[in-house]
């Protein structure tokens, strides 16, 4: 007991059990409130978007928040992601007949191509930094987004097909287009739910929080914090660039697949550069390298939108309005003094934790 | 205790916001159902659909809108038995969010539904309705992925490999081209769908299509390099399977650059003589294929034009004219079937699905013969060819 008082008096261990304490208590609540029927179906169709949100918020935080560089291409993660999960999602549909373990093993293909298109980006990409940096990711998601749109993928008797720019197969009877050029996927079978969601969540949590606490996420922090000290104390600083920005991808990739799945048609057009832009704004509302900021961020600024269609037409506009405010607040110097005064407090219980802990020894 | 106290709250917030809404929209229903101006089960049937009321397509999801609104406006004023309600909610014209969309009509107590305004938010609701038993008639949403598959969604306008077929079948009848070049937007379904019915029977009527040029919705405000390139293959005729918007751009542009090919349009060409401006005198000459002519001079239209102008103040589209066809299809299909307001959204819709197939239907958008749809939910109508002649559609 005195080992957990002392664990969550600590900032890593406060983040840690409130994100998690977060999740799973807003999990079994809404369990609890969808076994009474209580919840509206439009609560129910946002259950999944918004798993995929916030594991795209948090991954996206390490690259934005831990490491330190601006992204502006994780919509493209989450396309490569995406699309490569449906495509393994059908051609696993008969050999796979049980269908969670089929959107796991979806979900294990979207997170290692989007991690491996996270390689191919990051290489190169991670030689820059600041500006430039978040000019070529932006410039990267265009990319797959254009090569999405070109992408013909089939499946028949004889197995996947690909071509690009146009369809270059003939499909065999039976056969069935899985993904058709810019016109996207269509006729999926939805196998997201909001268990597996919540379940993907954790596992997010639990990886990306660890990761933040070992010696590589304190590596991961030094090459923010001053690159050339930490390259003089010898840590790799590519490779830890590399690492968190990859790791990121993966799950955004992760993310992407549990999205596509839980509709029956998407295409490419969705995961444009106001996506991109919509997840960094759930990260910087959240706060920078604030897990559990990113997730409460990511589900308000998910539900809000719908939440605002009783508005009518005016939804957009005070959605943009309530933004700014949130933002403004964000930045304000009330919310400075209230995380100060917050800090101080800390800080006591923190020295007394550690006096009461000597004493108890 | 005040970080306990503080983990509560957050997560009482996150919690709260779900729950909220959960209990909101509950209660919005049942207080609904109560008061006295909207006693929704009972008396009025509801009718939701999701519509693009902003973003690009937003001409369209606002026409379809409108279009219905009046019909339904008409209907209440004449106070007959079958009284309706209309609901929209906005899909942006996106997939994931016109599920989002579809889920809060659901909220709000949809009986019957209009389906979605364009073909891919249709493709991703058309399951959903599939699932919950609610019957659609679409106005608009014209790809075959809507019906197909999916027993209880029906089309008012007729499928996209429907009009690529009659295109190619009227241009080389009437050899309106040696040499036709295409351009479309390839991120479009609708554009894609006709484009790709088009070359196949092209092929067969040994049609010569010389050069293909694509584009996307990003890049949809300069068609210089696509116009070049059909100039350059010497194309004579241009067949734009398009919206009007980015077709009204193409024919200034190529004007502006002094190439006259002819051009076929298909029923996204039709407003092109509404764009805010557009020299309405490049569409001279203009064909095109649309099931609605506002300036038809048979009583329905001319009426239906009139009080569509007064009401909202522009002539309406063929979506404008669709959506009005589809609440007047629904009330003849539910007098036909003799439905009452309190049946539940399943239950009509076993009586919607066993009534249209039978019933023939007197529309705007039906050129004079009854509309008729088939059991998969396709509809009968066939496209018209028309021509811009000094202002206005002229039949082909």
């Amino acid at each position: 007991m005195q080992k957990l008082k002392k664990y969550a008096a600590s900032k890593a261990g406060r983040d840690t059990l409130l994100s998690f304490g977060i999740v799973i208590i807003a999990f079994v609540v809404m369990q609890a409130m969808l076994a009474t029927g209580s919840v509206s179906s439009l609560v129910q169709s946002l259950l999944v978007p918004i798993c995929a949100y916030i594991i795209l918020a948090v991954s996206l935080n390490l690259t934005v928040g831990i490491l330190g560089e601006l992204s502006l291409g994780h919509a493209g993660f989450m396309s490569v992601g995406a699309f490569s999960g449906v495509v393994a999602a059908t051609t696993l549909a008969d050999a796979v007949p049980f269908e969670p373990l089929r959107l796991a093993l979806a979900i294990i293909v979207g997170g290692i191509c989007a991690a491996i298109a996270g390689v191919i980006v990051g290489v190169p990409v991670l030689r820059l930094k600041g500006d430039y940096l978040a000019i070529v990711t932006l410039a990267f998601g265009e990319i797959i987004k254009n090569i999405i749109n070109v992408l013909y993928v089939g499946l028949d008797g004889a197995g996947l097909h690909f071509s690009l720019l146009e369809q270059r197969f003939e499909l065999e009877e039976g056969g069935k287009m899985i993904i058709n050029g810019a016109m996207g996927v269509s006729g999926v079978s939805r196998l997201s739910s909001f268990t597996s969601g919540f379940v993907l969540v954790l596992i997010t949590l639990f990886i990306i929080l660890n990761l933040i606490n070992s010696r590589a996420g304190r590596a991961i922090m030094s090459v923010r914090d001053n690159k050339i000290a930490a390259a003089s104390i010898g840590i790799s600083t590519t490779r830890y660039k590399l690492m968190a920005f990859v790791i990121s991808a993966a799950f955004a990739g992760m993310a992407g697949t549990l999205y596509g799945m839980n509709y029956t048609t998407i295409t490419a057009a969705k995961f444009d550069f106001n996506t991109s832009i919509l997840i960094l704004v759930f990260v910087v509302l959240g706060g920078l390298g604030n897990i559990w900021g990113s997730i409460i961020a990511a589900t308000l600024l998910t539900v809000l939108p719908e939440m605002l269609r009783e508005v009518g037409n005016y939804r957009m506009l005070i959605y943009a309005i309530l933004l700014i405010a949130m933002m403004l607040f964000n930045n304000s110097s009330l919310k400075q003094r209230i995380l100060e005064k917050r800090g101080m407090k800390q800080m006591e219980k923190l020295e007394n934790a550690g006096q009461s802990g000597k004493e108890g020894a | 205790m005040k970080k306990s106290l503080s983990m509560l709250l957050a997560g009482a917030m996150l919690v709260g916001t779900l729950a909220g809404c959960g209990g909101g929209s509950n209660a919005a229903t049942t207080d609904n159902s109560g008061t006295e101006e909207n006693t929704a089960s009972g008396t009025v049937f509801k009718i939701g659909g999701t519509s693009p009321l902003t973003g690009d397509a937003a001409i369209y999801g606002n026409a379809v809108k409108n279009g219905a609104e009046l019909a339904v406006q008409e209907i209440n004023a004449e106070g007959g038995d079958i009284q309706f309600e209309v609901h929209f909610e906005d899909d942006q014209g996106q997939p994931d969010l016109a599920a989002n969309a579809y889920a809060a009509l659901k909220d709000w107590g949809m009986q019957l539904s209009l389906g979605a305004v364009t073909s891919k938010p249709g493709e991703a609701i058309a399951p959903l309705h599939q699932e919950d038993h609610i019957f659609a008639l679409t106005p608009s949403a014209s790809s075959e992925a809507n019906v197909e598959g999916n027993d209880v969604v029906f089309q008012m306008c007729f499928t996209d490999p429907n009009q690529g077929l009659a295109s190619a079948d009227y241009i080389a009848n009437q050899q309106l081209g040696t040499k036709i070049g295409i351009i479309y937007q390839s991120d479009e379904v609708y554009s894609v769908g006709i484009r790709d019915t088009f070359v196949e029977e092209a092929e067969a009527k040994g049609l010569d299509i010389v050069v293909e040029q694509t584009f996307t919705a990003d890049n949809r405000n300069d068609f210089s390099v696509q116009l070049n390139a059909c100039r350059d293959a010497g194309a004579d005729l241009l067949f734009l399977p398009i919206y009007y918007t980015p077709a009204s751009l193409i024919l200034t542009q190529a004007n502006q650059m002094g190439y006259a090919p002819k051009i076929f349009g298909v029923d996204g060409m039709d407003g092109i003589l509404t764009v805010e401006n557009f020299d309405t005198t490049l569409a001279e000459g203009v064909m095109l294929l649309t099931p609605f002519n506002a300036d038809a001079t048979d009583e329905a239209t001319a009426n239906f034009v009139t009080k569509y102008e007064e009401a909202y103040g522009e002539t309406p589209n063929q979506f404008a004219a669709d959506a009005y066809d589809c609440i007047y299809a629904y009330k003849l299909a539910l007098e036909t079937a003799g439905c009452t307001p309190d049946m539940s959204a399943s239950e009509l819709c076993d009586a919607m699905l066993e009534t249209f197939p039978t019933i023939t239907f007197e529309g705007l958008t039906g050129d004079g013969q009854g509309i008729t749809w088939d059991d998969n939910g396709m509809v009968s109508k066939s496209p018209k060819g028309m021509v811009i002649e000094n202002g206005a559609y002229v039949g082909m």
